[in-house]
């Protein structure tokens, strides 16, 4: 995608250096990438993305600095951080919520990229390595959630770690040996640390090779149409540094708010009490990211059923972009597949609330009863994978999509863009 | 001709096995043993260490539980139940219909006999965790005067079978021996 490098070194010291090791011109060629000159403030997720990653990074690293993970210290460590260390008010809870405004902005980040159909070809890996990223997050966000060793920290990993226990045959040995030991005890919690220390740079790694193909194929663009001249697209820096960090700033600002405000807002109180492992809490609640997962999970009776789907909810993600067979990338011009994925999302904040509630209780009342929260998350559920399989395909096949522009420029100057 | 397909061509000795070939296989036999080598104690540290192993076996005095009351034992980080079960309980347990029962096991099958041969009916020794996804289950409570499990709800019977619910299994028995009469090993 990106021309002959445009950089000129100007000063002796930077024609030296430019001879020895051009890192100056590859931070200049790469920032100067030729971006559509179409994106939108949806665009922006990526840039507040890395932001967070990086955020995540240097207050984890802080964080283990006071951190013990021991079964015995590690709640009243975590508790330390909050109350003694210094300025370990701000760091602890700015990692916690960063947590959650990390999913946060990758679930922006993967509606964005299905409605404007980014995951279509060229861009099959790129995506593919996008969900590489959301899945080794969602390891991670699990394993860090077990560090501070609340109630739900010790719970929830007991009910993930068991969703291996499920496995036919080999099931209850791969538990054993994922615990180190019959049950969630020191050694799982030590190498859920180690772990959750490790996993940061292998995303680090993914998104290197993320925006490496990202530079390769080229960005979509809101209207899906390849850039076909020079005035289609516009240098990356300085347009969009600015239009991202305009973003980066609102962003930052929410997470002020949650992280000054409301700290624990996004959690669960029962992790204020320390694990015990005699003790289950009255009902078992994940992070509120994992909650439509959770909600999957539940909506089966068969345990083993259950987990399968649930990975499946992931799987799909993967192949989607064989699954859309559409020729038009963009939902702006498939009128009647953007309301499927329109009830799609709606299907997923449904599940999402199915996930935080109880099963049997009624979540819409008719007349007497009505229908249980077990009931809409199976409906949800359904739709979740009814428009992978088979709505995408049918619909790629039957849909009258309206007529796509000529070119980004031509759109941007009618104003359709 | 490339430089490699020529280097081919001189080795090749009408399809029989070179030298070469030799060396290729031997070095990446090696390299191969070696990796597993480290690959194996790297995968096997993770396994239960061997004091996590060690502390496999408690004794429970089985006299300190008086009629209708449960002991909560903690045995390899999980709860031990130990129930001394009411006639109530003992005769609901015993009169379940095995075709009701989605994992079918006595209530017999379930008991450990005592140093004299015989059941000792009323007490329920078995591992308090659920088999769904690993709860602890709250004593009697559930649809059959059993033990209920909170997280997704699942039931159990006087004799801790699964009978509603999405756990798959009973409620695992311990492998355990009476020593004497109100004294039982388990593990």
């Amino acid at each position: 995608m990106s021309g002959p490098s445009t950089y000129e070194p100007k000063y002796a010291a930077e024609r030296w250096l430019d001879k020895r090791l051009p890192i100056v011109r590859f931070g200049v060629d790469f920032m100067a990438f030729p971006s559509p000159r179409n994106l939108n403030y949806w665009y922006a997720f990526g840039g507040i993305l890395t932001m967070i990653l990086m955020l995540q990074i240097i207050t984890g690293v802080v964080l283990a600095m006071h951190y013990t993970p021991d079964v015995n210290l590690a709640f009243d460590s975590v508790q330390r951080i909050r109350r003694d260390v210094q300025f370990g008010w701000l760091i602890q809870p700015m990692h916690a919520v960063g947590a959650s405004m990390f999913f946060l902005a990758v679930y922006v980040h993967m509606f964005r990229g299905m409605y404007y159909g980014s995951y279509k070809t060229p861009r099959e890996l790129l995506w593919i390595i996008g969900c590489m990223i959301y899945l080794v997050m969602m390891a991670t966000g699990f394993l860090g959630y077990t560090l501070p060793w609340g109630q739900m920290s010790f719970w929830g990993a007991t009910v993930i770690t068991g969703f291996f226990g499920a496995i036919p045959v080999v099931g209850e040995s791969l538990q054993q040996w994922l615990l180190g030991g019959y049950s969630v005890d020191n050694p799982t919690l030590q190498r859920f640390f180690s772990l959750h220390y490790l996993l940061p740079f292998v995303i680090v790694a993914l998104v290197g090779l993320h925006i490496w193909a990202v530079h390769h194929v080229g960005q979509n663009n809101p209207i899906g149409i390849e850039p076909k001249t020079k005035e289609d697209t516009l240098p990356f820096h300085p347009f969009y540094t600015m239009k991202d960090a305009f973003a980066i700033g609102v962003f930052m600002m929410i997470f002020a708010l949650f992280v000054f405000y409301l700290p624990d807002a996004l959690g669960h109180a029962d992790n204020y009490q320390k694990a015990d492992p005699l003790k289950t809490p009255p009902e078992i609640v994940p992070e509120w990211y994992f909650l439509p997962f959770y909600a999957i999970l539940r909506a089966v009776p068969d345990k083993l059923l259950g987990v399968i789907l649930m990975f499946s909810a992931i799987a799909v993600l993967f192949v989607l972009p064989w699954l859309d067979t559409a020729k038009v990338r963009s939902m702006r011009f498939r009128p009647v597949t953007r309301w499927f994925f329109i009830i799609f999302i709606f299907a997923g904040f449904i599940l999402g609330w199915c996930g935080a509630r109880a099963p049997d209780d009624i979540a819409i009342p008719i007349g007497e009863g009505g229908m249980t929260f077990k009931w809409l998350s199976r409906i949800a559920t359904f739709y979740y994978f009814a428009y992978f399989i088979p709505i995408l395909p049918i619909m790629g096949w039957i849909e009258k999509t309206k007529p796509v522009p000529d070119s980004i420029t031509k759109a941007v100057l009618s104003g359709d863009a | 001709m490339s430089e490699t397909d020529q280097l081919d061509a001189h080795l090749d000795t009408d399809g029989e096995p070179t030298r070469r070939d030799f060396i290729y296989i031997a070095t990446a036999a090696v390299a191969a043993t070696g990796a597993g080598a480290l690959a194996w104690p790297l995968v096997a540290q993770m396994g239960a260490a061997n004091d996590t192993l060690a502390a496999g076996s408690i004794e429970i005095d089985l006299s300190k539980v008086e009629e209708g009351q449960q002991l909560k034992v903690l045995y390899r980080g999980k709860p031990v139940f130990v129930r001394y079960r009411t006639a109530k309980e003992i005769m609901e347990a015993d009169t379940v219909e095995m075709d009701d029962l989605p994992d079918p096991e006595t209530d017999d099958a379930r008991l450990v006999t005592n140093p004299q041969g015989a059941l000792n009916k009323q007490y329920l020794v078995m591992v308090g965790v659920c088999t769904h996804f690993g709860c602890i289950p709250v004593g009697e409570a559930g649809d059959f005067d059993g033990w209920y499990c909170p997280c997704h709800g699942s039931h159990y019977d006087t004799s801790g079978r699964i009978r509603k619910g999405p756990a798959p299994t009973n409620m695992e028995i311990p492998k355990y021996k009476y020593l004497s009469d109100t004294i039982i090993k388990v593990g």
